[in-house]
């Protein structure tokens, strides 16, 4: 765009100088967890003097820890079996309706990724307590999901405006029923983007904080909300060493994201 | 235009499309029990006294109250402050990747984009080694010499609008970004080919013309950081307390319900009332906008 | 299997303002091959989507055989489609597709494949069974989205314009292709296209569509040289609509009041190849072009009016000496010359 001021090399220079700071300053804090997840002691010492495994070796070996994994996959897994075929009926409907009927639904279903997460987490604490099910892995589920559905439609609605309705009238008028063009024909040909709609679906939920503090409690408490304790209390380096698991499985899941994207 | 329409053919209309509406239900029924239930659960719950009764005593309280007010005022400096370092940080940002070439500017978005992947707990946590006394920017300042004394980076409102601006950061850069990346070349061109000097086409046809995507983005800041928990929690220490942490504290150490929904419902109208001044701030924007060439 | 006629009656679909079918009745025989042609807009494909099942009309009735399918839903009409498009499903191979609608149906596995096989067969595909759509050429994949629709053996077939996306060449043997299927077959057809030598072709009868109506519902010849409004005369060709006192008969008698209309490869440059009851138009040559098999020659007419002659080269001869200017007369027999009724249906 500026390639009409090719002689404003200070200006240049300056810029870009300005663009490396800006983004070193955004990769920072997930890179400086890194080496001191290595660090064989707890003083949080950078660069670290000594290099152990020590603090994996407690993340893995502590009961508390692993039980919050392990519920954090389980919300995961199922947030993302639970909100991905709910979003995609949505989106077909969405799809097939239009026009005003189709925006009300979309801004209702859009509406939870707007409202301030705390907000959420406190109506559904008094809506779950009402019910006597503060601390349930289904209060979490309900509160995980609800914030899932919205991303996975972000996913799947782009995804469908580009699908070729023909071919959903051609297996109609071969005999298929509704149940059979949605399975057989549309899902098939939305690998990739239901895929990303359930990794996306997953890592909401994995990622989720707010509404597991107040509404996660006890065995069920998922790992963020584990990790929120302990980091209010005091900077224990276990948590140097989940950010980099975190990190590390991330940033590989999202590269084969991309790059079946890519293919 | 009357058209007669055969009443069966039309009853099968209104049939398929209850079909479709149909498909959305288990979706919309989720949202209404998780999303808009809580909701209307805060509301009544606000007029709730301890004993069950209803009453407009938890409004008297929390109104009254010198906390609350002093929540809000951190949460309206919070948020734009926040808004404030966005558009210093992010608008030379996207201006630079908007001129860059396509592969170049791709890859660099993706870069920007990737701390949106990562855990806001992992972040915080590095923030939190960053900044502390003994962390490496403040081994950087003292060993260097710019400064004499460690400073006091984090557990603060420094260190919160810190944590908070490396949040917004990209979502703030996202709109602003496409907003110049659809300007069209030939228009800085033709500032060129008439004289304008590089500040010159920056203010009078870069900046007008992205301010719809720094617009959308301010948009997205507010509405994000009024109700940001996470990060005050863990980098404020107990001395940055907005609204959300003023809940938080009112529900878990006071068991206070009542004060704690009066709470959430000004933190909704404190959205609501956002959301209506952009409103109209965008209406207003967009009458003026077939404005004047001098800038 | 015997094939079923169609009944379509009175059928109207509107679009807010727009429409899109006035009123439309129509009957197809049995086994008969039945073009719908028109410009976009005319209906054509509007009225093809509504017999499917995806168009639902406001009133009127659609009738297949003695069966009522005007509510039918469009996976119970069991009507062969192909689509403009194709529609070939491309997450299956070639087999697959044309099994699926054998599978829906619960054919024996053994039974449906060899169905298919044959079908892949009769439509010279034999060998490509295992192939992926996305390997497939135009034509290839147009014969796939053929033998799809009649592998379940469907009383009815529906052709949306399915040559438009093939070169001339592959279209005309495609065309001819299609309509030995359907005689193979005898199947009931109906076929949409705004390609009027495709409808002239391949057609029993042609229906010519314009604004939502059938303007005109009749055989490829008699919808040629009998035209019975201006739209048809000239959506068919170039029609030469004259008025009646540029034209001159040849024995005297008095001319018609009627606009005619004459074909461009009507006229003769001779006299002594028509009638006495022949016409004779006179005119200024505008221009001449040599077209190989033919003279196209724009001659405009005393009147003012320019009218559009083609001389076959063999009946040509001294064309090449005219030139812009040259006084010219053209002949043409009674029977070429056709009068347009003066009200348009």
């Amino acid at each position: 765009m500026l390639e009409a001021y090719p002689d404003n090399k200070l200006a240049r220079i300056l810029l870009w100088s300005f663009c490396a700071i800006v983004m070193a300053f955004l990769i920072l804090p997930t890179l400086v967890v890194v080496p001191l997840s290595f660090s064989a002691s707890n003083l949080l010492e950078f660069p670290p003097r000594a290099y152990s495994l020590r603090w994996y070796e407690t993340f893995f070996g502590s009961a508390t820890w692993m039980a919050g994994l392990r519920t954090s996959l389980i919300l995961g897994t199922l947030t993302a079996v639970v909100a991905v075929p709910l979003g995609l009926l949505a989106c077909i409907s969405m799809n097939r309706l239009g026009g005003k009927a189709a925006v009300t639904i979309q801004g209702i279903l859009l509406a939870p990724s707007i409202v301030p997460g705390i907000l959420l987490a406190i109506g559904l604490f008094f809506v779950l307590a009402a019910q006597r099910l503060v601390g349930t892995l289904f209060g979490v589920l309900v509160g995980h999901v609800v914030l899932a559905i919205p991303v996975a439609c972000i996913v799947l609605l782009p995804a469908l405006a580009r699908f070729d309705w023909n071919q959903v009238q051609a297996a109609r008028s071969l005999g298929a029923n509704w149940a059979r063009a949605i399975g057989g024909i549309i899902v098939p040909q939305l690998r990739i983007s239901l895929l990303s709609a359930t990794l996306m679906a997953f890592l909401t939920s994995l990622d989720e904080s707010v509404i597991s503090i107040f509404v996660a409690s006890g065995q069920n408490s998922t790992l963020p909300k584990l990790m929120f304790l302990s980091l209010r209390d005091q900077i224990d380096p276990t948590i140097a060493a989940i950010s980099t698991l975190w990190t590390a499985i991330v940033v590989v899941v999202v590269l084969i994201v991309t790059l079946r994207q890519k293919s | 235009m009357t058209v007669a329409v055969d009443p069966a053919l039309a009853a099968d209309a209104r049939r398929e499309r209850r079909f479709f509406l149909s498909l959305s239900l288990p979706a919309l029924f989720i949202v209404g029990l998780a999303a808009i239930l809580p909701i209307v659960w805060i509301i009544r719950q606000s007029f709730l006294s301890t004993g069950g009764e209803y009453t407009v005593g938890n409004y008297e309280k929390v109104l009254s109250s010198g906390l609350t007010w002093s929540a809000l005022v951190t949460t309206l400096e919070l948020s734009l402050g926040t808004l404030a370092a966005c558009i210093l940080l992010g608008t030379p940002l996207a201006l630079a990747l908007a001129s860059a070439r396509p592969r170049v500017a791709n890859l660099l978005m993706a870069f920007v984009m990737l701390p949106l992947w990562t855990s806001i707990l992992v972040r915080t946590y590095g923030w939190l080694v960053l900044l502390r006394r003994e962390g490496l920017v403040n081994a950087a300042l003292t060993g260097s010499g710019l400064t004499a004394e460690p400073l006091p980076l984090v557990y603060n409102f420094t260190g919160t609008l810190i944590g908070m601006v490396h949040y917004m950061l990209p979502l703030f850069l996202l709109p602003v970004y496409a907003a110049m990346r659809d300007i069209d070349a030939n228009l800085v061109r033709a500032s060129a080919s008439m004289g304008a000097t590089l500040g010159q086409v920056i203010r009078t046809v870069i900046l007008p013309l992205s301010a719809g995507g720094i617009f959308s983005g301010s948009i997205i800041v507010f509405i994000y950081t009024i109700g940001f928990f996470i990060t005050p929690a863990v980098l404020g220490g107990g001395k940055v307390n907005p609204l959300s942490i003023r809940i938080e504290r009112t529900l878990s150490t006071f068991q206070d319900w009542g004060s704690a929904s009066v709470l959430g419902i000004l933190l909704l109208i404190l959205m609501a009332l956002i959301g209506v001044m952009f409103l109209a701030a965008r209406r207003l924007i967009a009458g003026h906008q077939v404005g004047t060439a001098h800038a | 299997m015997k094939s079923l006629p169609i009944t379509i009656d009175s059928v109207r679909k509107a679009y807010g303002c727009y429409v899109a079918l006035d009123d439309v009745s129509l009957d197809v025989c049995a086994g008969e091959f039945l073009t719908l042609l028109g410009p976009s807009g005319s209906g054509k494909t509007t009225l093809l989507m509504a017999l499917a099942g995806f168009v639902r009309p406001d009133s009127g009735r659609l009738v297949l055989g003695d069966r009522d399918i005007t509510r039918l839903a469009p996976n119970k009409r069991d009507i062969g489609i192909v689509f403009q498009n194709y529609a070939l499903f491309p997450h299956m191979n070639v087999l697959a597709n044309v099994e699926y609608p054998l599978m829906l149906r619960k054919t024996p596995k053994a039974e449906a494949r060899q169905r298919a096989l044959d079908t892949l067969a009769r439509v010279k595909l034999e060998g490509l069974a295992e192939r992926n759509i996305a390997a497939l050429s135009g034509g290839q994949r147009q014969r796939v989205a053929l033998a799809r629709a009649i592998v379940f053996e469907p009383r009815v077939m529906l052709m949306d314009e399915p040559l438009s996306a093939l070169d001339r060449n592959l279209r005309e043997t495609m065309q001819y292709e299609i309509r030995r299927l359907h005689d193979d077959l005898g199947i009931t057809t109906i076929y949409v296209t705004h390609d009027q030598r495709e409808a002239l072709t391949m057609s029993d009868r042609v229906a010519v569509m314009n604004s939502g109506r059938i303007q005109q519902l009749d055989t490829p010849q008699r919808i040629y040289d009998r035209p019975s409004t201006r739209f048809v005369a000239e959506f068919m060709g170039e029609a030469n609509i004259v008025a009646p006192g540029a034209v001159r008969r040849i024995d005297g008698a008095n001319a018609s009041r009627e606009a005619l209309m004459i074909r461009a490869e009507s006229f003769h440059l001779d006299a002594k190849l028509v009638g006495r009851d022949g016409v004779a138009l006179e005119g200024t040559l505008r221009a001449k072009a040599f077209r190989g098999e033919n003279w196209l020659l724009t001659l405009a007419l005393d009147g003012g009016q320019e009218i559009l002659v083609c001389i076959p080269s063999a009946l040509a001869g001294g064309c090449s000496e005219l030139a812009a200017g040259h006084r010219l007369t053209v002949y043409a027999s009674a029977a070429k010359v056709h009068a347009i009724p003066r009200v348009t249906a």
